[in-house]
């Protein structure tokens, strides 16, 4: 019974690697407009669970729904042109390329749809998508970097371009992987502010993390993860006060 | 039937051999140093020009005038004194008449000396380069090889005799207890291919059975890992490079008298053998030399009248036909590991 | 819609008058004589076509020159079955090699990286000694197809009546000879670099560019990768195929050597001498290979000679025995050592030798990320 709210649901998914059960009778409703987090310790099958969402990997069993839509069996870019984009933990950008380049590829991914045989026009007269870059850089803080090389940022804001590549393409949900991993406490920061701000634009979001400070300031659902299972499911607050979270992982390190 | 079936697929091991021997020592440089190398049947054609040098050396003479004899013609007569026999009589005649075997002796040096030259002067550069700058620079390094060849032996092909107890043919159906004169091989063909069975034995032991063998394998495996045990894995890669420089030598000298080498045959044998690597699997081992062997028969078969009468042309493109196939069927290979430059 | 950036504008003027121009300013290197024009502009337009491959996806392709050959064959036989005009050649040749892109395009695109290279390598193979063996009707095989007094012209034959001796390709009835082959050539290359220079700023280009430098990010951004490289593997076919058409026009016969896999390989050479992925880079490659095989190939000893003529007897024996490796046959030689040194020095050719200069000259001047990216960058999907 899927609620007229509920925006991915991923349903009765399992997931095997041979005899290794990685994710087992997972079920999990994101509903429109939430900031969903997906936290647990290492080696609980976050990523595993990222993965079969965004359709990299198939599903032993069970299927992801979005919107009405079955993604599992979709390519990565069929399911982007439905309207998910994904951060990876190791952000995934153009380093040859220019910042507003970076940013005015996704733009223009989103207008032309997954090929368009445009190539008489010139580049130099988008001037529709050039603005709403531009725009969009303003929005993260880059503005001023946007004719740099996206290869020489810094970790942070190759982060923030990131995001910026995919919040021009006005997704419905957003998929971050760790999005704060290995970066420093400033960058940590200026990132989760970055999110609290597009959080009021209302987009659904799913964060795997195991950084409990990312989480908890930022989401407004937790579903805790476990050698493959979802053990706890609920608000921040009834989340921190399962004796079986703090058992299975808060003990340890909260 | 089965006689002319038996005689094609011994007639594909010759060749199968060759093809064998070059794709082992790609997938050596490739499954340890991960780079592609567009060079190596240079390296092959190299080796091969070692035997020509070699006879070159064994067959020098003094020639002398001698002002009291005039040849038919009236000119004085020059008298040639081959000087090996000069020095080593007896001796001397076998040296020349083995010139092909023994000029392993001057190959292996040879060959391990180019190998690591090439490693340490341009290769290792391109350890962290992309595939395709490798490829690049693999490429010019066997034109200018072929190059220098060329302007040193002339771009003709330079037949080498085989020694004369190698010459004619094994009556190979009378060990099998059929009649004379059924199935009769080339002798040379099946001296090279119990050589390079030797030689991928050879190989196979020392990288089963040393610890040095041990530690490339690790390596081919992961190479990051047994950096991190403190190993000095760039040296062991040098003589891996080394080591592949003289398989592929050793491949080129033993082939001469079967394909009169010619600077060119390098790049000729160099694509059917990337395409042996590829069918085999990209980094393993056992499925270049299995490769080898399979495609050297393939071809065999191909060149039957009854085959091509069928589909004409296909003993021109039965090997590329299968590596596109392989390719595009099943990327990783007959053997290849699951993510090795899969794609 | 056709409108263009004003630098773009500057660019594609200035390169068009360079062309038009050559038969002056090629005058003292001795080059300005039309069989060697013709292969300036020839051999550029095929560089400029397989940049528009290599260049901007990054997919290293060692088969082109299956294309350009193709391109050869569908020409001389319009000269032969058609009509000895060079317009119906030229669309016939760019058709069929279009054709002949798509198809290989189609399989080799399913791999990248070197798997890429190795299946453009085979399919290109095949086609050669396919050329040497069972096409030979079509190809005639290692004599090369050439034109003949029985060809039927059949389009020819309906406005006149066939003349003494063999024919030479025309255009409208005006003989490609000389100095009218050069600037017919000449056209030719000027409007493929136009069209490269609209496919390079185009977001077409962009989309490609992209895909050379990172083609997950691609995916994930919702951009079906396969048209695109698929869709710039058949139009640097096609240029191939413009080029081999060309070629047997400026010298109509055509001969299965063009598809060795040693002729894909020089194209290769000439996009990475220059610069891959910049639009004047390939072209200049192509023009430094060429005019340096021209006067290499042609020096002999009694030049050698002279040139080291300063040198003591027996020392200037030695230079001319040394330097005679180099020149001549040798020229190979050369051009596989300079390549070697470009690949490892100056992997972004000629072009980024310039960029490095002007910007010692001008260290203040940030160079512009979006800029052509050299041939340094990470295979895609690797």
């Amino acid at each position: 019974m899927t609620m007229p709210n509920v925006v991915l649901h991923v349903a009765d998914v399992h997931k095997r690697f041979g005899g290794l059960h990685a994710l087992a009778d997972i079920d999990l409703q994101v509903e429109e407009g939430q900031t969903h987090a997906i936290i647990g310790p290492n080696g609980a099958g976050k990523s595993t669970l990222l993965n079969v969402i965004i359709g990299k990997l198939a599903p032993s069993s069970g299927q992801v729904v979005f919107d009405g839509t079955v993604l599992t069996g979709r390519k990565p870019y069929q399911i982007n042109q439905l309207g998910i984009a994904r951060v990876f933990q190791t952000p995934e950008i153009f380093a040859d390329l220019s910042v507003l380049h970076n940013v005015m590829i996704p733009a223009l991914a989103k207008r032309d749809g997954a090929f368009k045989l445009n190539m008489l026009r010139s580049l130099e007269h988008e001037h529709a998508v050039r603005e709403e870059a531009e725009h969009m850089l303003h929005d993260v803080g880059m503005h001023s970097a946007r004719e740099d090389h996206a290869g020489s940022l810094s970790r942070g804001d190759k982060r923030r371009m990131e995001l910026a590549m995919c919040l021009i393409q006005h997704p419905r949900l957003l998929l971050l992987d760790e999005p704060t991993a290995g970066m420093s406490r400033h960058d940590t920061n200026t990132t989760i502010e970055l999110l609290k701000k597009i959080k009021s634009r209302g987009m659904t979001k799913v964060i795997i993390e195991h950084d409990m400070h990312v989480v908890f300031s930022l989401a407004d659902k937790i579903s805790v993860l476990a050698q493959g299972r979802i053990i706890a499911d609920g608000t921040p607050d009834q989340v921190r006060g399962n004796p079986k979270v703090q058992e299975a992982y808060l003990g340890g390190t909260a | 039937m089965f006689e002319a079936i038996f005689l094609q697929f011994l007639n594909g091991l010759d060749k199968g051999s060759a093809y064998a021997l070059i794709a082992l020592g790609l997938t050596l440089v490739f499954g340890t140093l991960g780079v592609v190398n567009f060079a190596h049947g240079a390296l092959f054609m190299l080796g091969a020009f070692c035997a020509v040098l070699f006879r070159q050396l064994m067959t020098m003479e003094t020639i002398t005038i001698d002002p009291t004899k005039l040849s038919p013609w009236g000119a004085p007569l020059e008298v040639r004194a081959p000087l090996v026999q000069a020095w080593f009589g007896d001796f001397g005649a076998v040296l020349v008449n083995y010139s092909v075997p023994f000029s392993i002796i001057l190959t292996i040096p040879v060959m391990l000396l180019v190998g690591i030259a090439f490693e340490r002067g341009i290769i290792k550069h391109f350890y962290k380069r992309p595939h395709a700058e490798q490829i690049l620079v693999t490429f010019g390094l066997a034109i200018v090889a072929q190059e220098i060849i060329k302007s040193i032996f002339g771009p003709n092909p330079i037949p080498q005799p085989m020694p004369e107890a190698a010459r004619g043919a094994a009556d190979i159906g009378i060990w099998l207890g059929m009649q004379a004169n059924v199935i009769t091989y080339p002798i040379w063909r099946l001296v090279y291919f119990l050589f390079a069975g030797v030689i991928i034995g050879g190989v196979f032991a020392f990288l089963q059975f040393t610890t040095f063998g041990m530690v490339v394998r690790a390596g081919m495996a992961d190479r990051e890992t047994v950096g991190l045990l403190g190993i000095n894995i760039d040296r062991r890669f040098t003589i891996m490079f080394g080591l592949a420089s003289v398989v592929a030598g050793l491949a080129g000298v033993m082939y001469t008298p079967l394909l009169p080498p010619n600077y060119h045959m390098g790049m000729d044998f160099l694509v059917l053998s990337f395409v042996v690597v590829v069918v085999g699997g990209m980094g393993s081992l056992p499925g270049a030399v299995a490769a080898g062997f399979l495609l050297g028969i393939l071809q065999s078969f191909a060149s039957m009248t009854q085959v091509k009468a069928i589909v004409p042309g296909i003993d021109q493109v039965i090997i590329y036909l299968v590596a596109v196939i392989i390719l595009l069927v099943r990327p990783r290979g007959l053997m290849g590991r699951r993510g090795v430059m899969e794609a | 819609m056709l409108a263009m950036p004003r630098k773009d504008l500057i660019l594609f003027l200035g390169f068009a008058a360079a062309v038009l121009a050559m038969p002056i300013w090629l005058q003292p290197f001795g080059a300005a004589y039309p069989d060697l024009l013709n292969r300036f502009a020839i051999f550029a337009i095929f560089a400029v076509g397989f940049n528009i491959l290599f260049g901007l996806t990054g997919y290293l392709s060692f088969g082109h020159a299956a294309f350009f050959g193709v391109g050869s064959y569908a020409a001389v036989w319009s000269f032969k079955l058609l009509s000895m005009d060079a317009v119906p050649a030229l669309l016939f040749a760019v058709i069929i090699s279009g054709l002949f892109a798509l198809a290989i395009g189609f399989l080799s695109l399913r791999r990248s990286g070197i798997y890429f290279s190795i299946l453009t390598l085979a399919f290109a193979q095949m086609s050669y000694n396919l050329a040497y063996s069972v096409f030979t009707p079509i190809t005639n095989g290692e004599t090369g197809l050439q034109l003949s007094l029985n060809d039927k012209r059949y389009l020819d034959r309906m406005f006149f009546e066939a003349g003494a001796g063999l024919p030479s390709p025309t255009l409208f009835g005006v003989t490609l000879s000389g100095y009218v082959a050069f600037y017919f050539c000449a056209f030719f290359l000027i409007a493929t670099f136009f069209i490269a220079q609209r496919v390079t700023g185009s977001p077409f280009g962009m989309m490609l560019k992209g895909i050379k430098s990172n083609q997950t990010r691609m995916n994930y951004t919702g951009v079906n990768t396969r048209p695109y490289t698929l869709a710039a593997f058949v139009i640097s076919g096609m240029y191939a195929g413009l080029a081999g058409a060309l070629l047997a026009i400026t010298d109509p016969l055509a001969g299965a050597e063009r598809m060795q896999w040693t002729a894909s390989g020089e194209v290769v050479l000439m996009t990475i001498l220059g610069g891959a992925g910049t639009l004047v880079g390939p072209v200049i490659g192509a023009w430094l290979i060429k005019y340096f095989e021209n006067i290499f190939s042609a020096i002999n000893d009694g030049i050698l000679s002279q040139f080291w003529g300063f040198l003591p007897e027996g020392a200037q024996h030695t230079a001319v025995l040394i330097s005679s490796k180099f020149v001549g046959e040798g020229w190979f030689l050369t051009l596989g050592l300079v390549f070697v040194l470009i690949v490892v020095f100056l992997p972004g050719g000629v072009m980024e030798g310039v960029r490095r200069i002007a910007s010692m000259i001008r260290p203040n001047k940030p160079t512009p990320a979006s800029a052509d990216s050299s041939a340094t960058k990470p295979h895609p999907a690797e």
